[in-house]
C-alpha cells in the first residue's frame, strides 16, 4: 500500500469518526439543555403534529427565510437542495449493487452540482455586494463558502470535463466500508476533492455548519403554544419552588 | 413640536432600508443603576476585580440553563436574513442594531472562550475577548434592543435575540451593570405592589375618584371594587392604567364590560401591577418572584378567574410563563401548582386577556353598542410586539390578531389597517419596549419608532386614520410621547377598551 493511501484511508476515517462523534456530542448536549420557558415564536402550532409540519416546512422549504429575503432564500434553497441531491447520488459509490433509487437520481444528482454552485455563488456575491452582509462577514464565513465552491467545482470538473477512474475510485470507498483498504486513486483532482470533504467534516462539529442540527432544537420553532394547558418546568426550576409551596 | 437634540428622522411612504453608519448610537447610553436597587435585586453595583471571571462563569451558567441561547449562539450562519427587521436599525443606521450584529457581540465572546476555533484561531471565526471596551458595548446595544422578536419571525433558525439580549443583561446585573429604569421598577413593584410605586390607600382614592366620574358621566353607578375577598374575578392590569392618559380611559372600559356582564371583580392592592420587568432583565427567579404577587393575591382573595388588562409584555409573562413561575393555569401535577389549579375556574382558560373576555360577552350577545359614537374616528390597529410574537388569545393561532380587531369593528364603524408586512407577526415594536421606556433613551425610542410611524402616515394621509388603538401600557405611552416628534397629535393614541368605553350601553 502507497503512504498516499494510508494517509487518506486514515483521513477518512478520521474526519467519520469526528463527524459523528462531533455531531452526537452536540446533539446530546443540546437535548440536555433544559428550555424552562415556552417561546415558541407565534403565531405557532397547538399541537405536536402541528410541530413536525411547521418544523418540516422550516427545514424542507425555509419558509422563515422565504418570509425574509427572497435573494438569500432562492440562493440558499438552491445551494441545499443542490448539495442534498449530490450528496445522494454519492450513495452509489458505498454499495454494490447500488440501489433503484441512487440510479434513478444519479442525472438529476450531476447537475445539481451546478445548482450548488450557483447557490454558493449567490450567497458569496452578497457577502460583497450587500454592506449589511459584509458587515457582519467574517473570515470563516468566506472560507467556508471558499471551501464549499471548491467542493463542488472540483467533484463538478470530475464529472463533466476530466474524469476520473470511476470503477478504482469506487473500490477504495467500498473498501473503507467492509474494512478491505484499497489503494486510492492517484488522481490529483480526486485528492483534492476528498481531502476538501474530509476538512469541512472535521469542522462540522465546531462550526455555524451546526444550524443544521440546530435548527431541531431551537425552542421558538419546535415548541408547541399550549401553556394554559400544560406546565412546562425545567428541573432546575422545579428546584426554586420547591420551598414555595 | 419637541425639542430634539438629535436629527428626527423623515417621514417616507414607506421604510428604507438604509445604508450602514457604524457607531452612530454608541454614545447613547441608559443611566447605570446606583447602589439601591442593585443591591435590592441581589447584584453588585459597581465592577470588581473579577468582573470578567464572574462574567464568564454567568455566561457558562446562563448556556447550561437555556436550550435558547445555547442553540442559538452556535447556529448562526450570518446569512444576513435578519439585517434588516429591527426597527432600532431601520431608525438609527447603526449596525450594531442588526439583529444578527446584537448577539454578536455576545457570540464574539462564546467563541473566544467556549469554542475549540475560537481559542485557538479567534482571528478567522471573529472571536474576541471580554474587555471593558466590550462589556460597554453590550451595555449600550443590549438597551437599544425591546426584545421585540420580531428578528426571531425572519431567522431561518428561529433564533430570537430577545433571549441573547436577556441573557447579556443579566450578566451585565451580575457584574454590576444594571439599568436605572428597569431595576428601580423592578424595587418599587416589590416593596409596594406596582411598577408607579403607588401605595394602596392611594390607589383607593384614584380609583373612588374614577367612579364618580364615571356616574357623572353616564349616571351608571359602575364600581371599581378593591380588594373584595371572594369576587369571581381578578383583574391584574398594568398601574399605568390608573394614572396615566390615555390608559386610564381603558380601566374605565373594564369596569364598565364587568358591570355590563353583572359578574363581581376586584383589583388587588398587592397585584396592582401586572408588568413584569423581569422579563426584560432576563432573570428567572426576580420574574417569578414578581409574578409570585398575583399568585399570592389569588390565593388570597379566593378568585376564580384571573384576567389580565391591556399590556404586552404582561400578556406575554401571563399566557406563556405564569403557569410555569406559579401555577396560574393548567396541568400542573405538583402539589405547588394544584393548589392554585383546584381554586381556578376550569371552565375558562387561566388566565384570560381581558379582549378575551370582552369578544366572548360580544359574541354571546351579552354586551350592546352604539357604534355611531365612535364615528368621530377612523381607526388603525397596532399589534404590539409580545402580544403578536409572544403569545396568543382564544382558541386557535392568530386569535391574538383577530380577536382585539374583531372588538373594534363591534364597538366602531371605521376600521382601516395599516399597510401587511407591519402589522400580524411581521408588526414593529412601538420603540419604547423591552425596558427603554425612559427619558434617557429617548433618541432610541423616536428613531425605532420610525417604521410604525411611517406605516401610521400612510394610513392617516391615504384612509383619514385618526386613531392608534393599542393593547399595551408601553405603547401607550411611548407614542403618546413620541407621536409630537413626528407631527401627529397625541390625543390619536388609546387604547382598545377606550373604544369600548365611548360605544358600550349601560343600564
Amino acid at each position: 500500500m502507497t503512504s498516499l493511501t494510508v494517509i487518506y484511508t486514515g483521513l477518512m476515517y478520521f474526519a467519520t469518526i469526528i463527524l459523528i462523534v462531533g455531531i452526537a456530542y452536540r446533539i446530546y448536549e443540546y437535548s440536555r439543555t433544559p428550555a424552562p420557558l415556552v417561546i415558541p415564536t407565534t403565531p405557532a402550532p397547538t399541537t405536536n403534529s402541528g410541530v413536525v409540519l411547521r418544523m418540516a416546512r422550516e427545514v424542507v422549504l425555509f419558509e422563515s427565510l422565504f418570509k425574509s429575503n427572497k435573494w438569500i432564500w432562492l440562493f440558499g434553497w438552491l445551494f441545499h437542495v443542490g448539495l442534498a441531491l449530490v450528496l445522494l447520488r454519492h450513495i452509489r459509490y458505498f454499495q454494490e449493487p447500488v440501489w433503484f433509487w441512487v440510479e434513478f437520481i444519479q442525472p438529476f444528482g450531476k447537475y445539481a452540482s451546478f445548482m450548488m454552485i450557483a447557490g454558493l455563488a449567490g450567497l458569496w456575491a452578497r457577502r460583497f455586494l450587500v454592506d449589511r452582509v459584509r458587515y457582519i462577514s467574517t473570515p470563516s464565513d468566506h472560507l467556508m463558502l471558499a471551501l464549499l465552491v471548491a467542493i463542488g467545482m472540483s467533484g463538478a470538473m470530475m464529472t463533466f470535463v476530466t474524469h476520473t477512474d470511476i470503477v478504482a475510485l469506487k473500490a477504495f470507498a467500498l473498501g473503507l466500508v467492509v474494512f478491505d483498504l484499497q489503494p486510492v486513486p492517484e488522481d490529483p483532482l480526486l485528492l483534492i476533492h476528498l481531502g476538501l470533504v474530509a476538512l469541512l467534516m472535521i469542522i462540522f462539529p465546531v462550526s455555524k455548519l451546526l444550524h443544521a442540527p440546530g435548527i431541531f432544537f431551537s425552542p421558538t420553532r419546535n415548541q408547541k403554544d399550549d401553556p394554559r394547558t400544560t406546565r412546562h418546568i425545567a428541573p432546575w426550576a422545579a428546584a426554586l419552588e420547591r420551598d414555595k409551596i | 413640536m419637541a425639542v430634539a437634540e438629535f436629527v428626527i428622522p423623515e417621514l417616507t411612504e414607506y421604510t428604507v432600508v438604509p445604508k450602514i453608519n457604524p457607531g452612530a448610537m454608541e454614545k447613547v447610553k441608559s443611566f447605570v443603576a446606583p447602589q439601591g436597587p442593585q443591591e435590592y435585586l441581589g447584584y453588585p453595583w459597581e465592577l470588581g476585580a473579577d468582573w470578567k471571571e464572574r462574567a464568564i462563569d454567568k455566561m457558562g451558567d446562563l448556556l447550561g440553563k437555556y436550550r435558547s441561547l445555547r442553540v442559538f449562539m452556535d447556529a448562526c450562519v450570518h446569512c444576513g436574513a435578519c439585517t434588516d427587521k429591527c426597527h432600532y436599525f431601520l431608525g438609527t443606521a447603526d449596525p450594531n442594531n442588526m439583529p444578527v450584529a446584537r448577539q454578536d457581540l455576545m457570540r464574539k465572546v462564546y467563541r473566544r472562550y467556549f469554542t475549540l476555533p475560537g481559542k485557538i484561531a479567534p482571528w478567522l471565526v471573529g472571536a474576541e475577548d471580554l474587555t471593558e471596551d466590550v462589556l460597554n458595548q453590550w451595555y449600550t446595544y443590549y438597551h437599544q434592543c425591546s426584545e421585540c422578536r420580531r428578528c426571531s419571525v425572519y431567522c431561518p433558525y428561529g433564533i430570537d435575540t430577545a433571549e441573547v439580549t436577556m441573557a447579556g443583561r443579566e450578566i451585565l446585573n451580575y457584574v454590576g451593570v444594571g439599568q436605572k429604569y428597569s431595576n428601580e421598577i423592578l424595587v418599587k413593584v416589590q416593596k409596594i405592589g406596582n411598577n408607579l410605586g403607588l401605595p394602596g390607600p392611594a390607589l383607593e382614592d384614584t380609583l373612588l375618584g374614577l367612579e364618580e366620574d364615571i356616574e357623572a358621566d353616564t349616571g351608571v353607578p359602575v364600581k371599581m371594587p378593591l380588594d373584595v375577598v371572594g369576587a369571581e374575578i381578578m383583574l391584574v392590569t398594568p398601574s399605568a392604567d390608573f394614572f396615566s392618559e390615555p390608559h386610564v380611559e381603558s380601566l374605565i372600559g373594564y369596569a364598565k364590560v364587568f358591570h355590563a356582564a353583572g359578574v363581581s371583580w376586584t383589583l388587588s392592592s398587592k397585584a396592582s401591577e401586572a408588568g413584569n420587568f423581569g422579563l426584560f432583565n432576563g432573570s428567572y427567579e426576580t420574574m417569578q418572584k414578581v409574578a409570585m404577587r398575583i399568585r399570592d393575591a389569588a390565593l388570597e382573595l379566593g378568585c376564580k378567574r384571573i384576567i389580565v388588562g391591556e399590556c404586552g409584555h404582561a400578556w406575554r409573562v401571563a399566557y406563556s410563563f405564569w403557569n410555569t413561575l406559579t401555577g396560574i393555569g393548567y396541568g400542573g401535577e405538583d402539589p405547588f401548582s394544584k393548589k392554585l389549579q383546584q381554586q381556578l375556574d376550569n371552565r375558562y382558560p387561566q388566565p384570560m386577556h381581558i379582549c378575551e373576555y370582552t369578544w366572548d360577552l360580544i359574541e354571546s350577545g351579552v354586551l350592546k353598542f352604539d357604534k355611531s359614537l365612535n364615528d368621530n374616528r377612523v381607526i388603525t390597529f397596532h399589534d404590539s410586539c409580545n402580544v403578536a410574537r409572544g403569545s396568543r388569545m382564544g382558541t386557535e393561532p392568530g386569535g391574538q390578531f383577530t380577536i382585539p380587531r374583531n372588538i373594534i369593528r363591534a364597538v366602531a364603524n371605521n376600521f382601516q389597517d395599516m399597510p401587511d408586512d407591519t402589522i400580524g407577526e411581521g408588526t414593529f415594536c412601538c420603540g419604547g419596549g423591552g425596558g427603554l421606556l425612559t427619558d434617557d433613551l429617548i433618541e432610541v425610542r423616536v428613531k425605532g419608532a420610525l417604521p410604525r410611524m411611517n406605516a401610521y402616515n400612510s394610513v392617516v394621509k391615504g384612509n383619514q386614520v385618526n386613531f392608534l388603538a393599542l393593547i399595551c401600557a408601553i405603547c401607550k405611552a411611548q407614542f403618546t410621547k413620541v407621536f409630537p416628534y413626528y407631527g401627529f397629535d397625541r390625543g390619536q393614541v388609546g387604547g382598545v377598551h377606550q373604544l369600548v368605553s365611548t360605544a358600550i350601553k349601560l343600564d
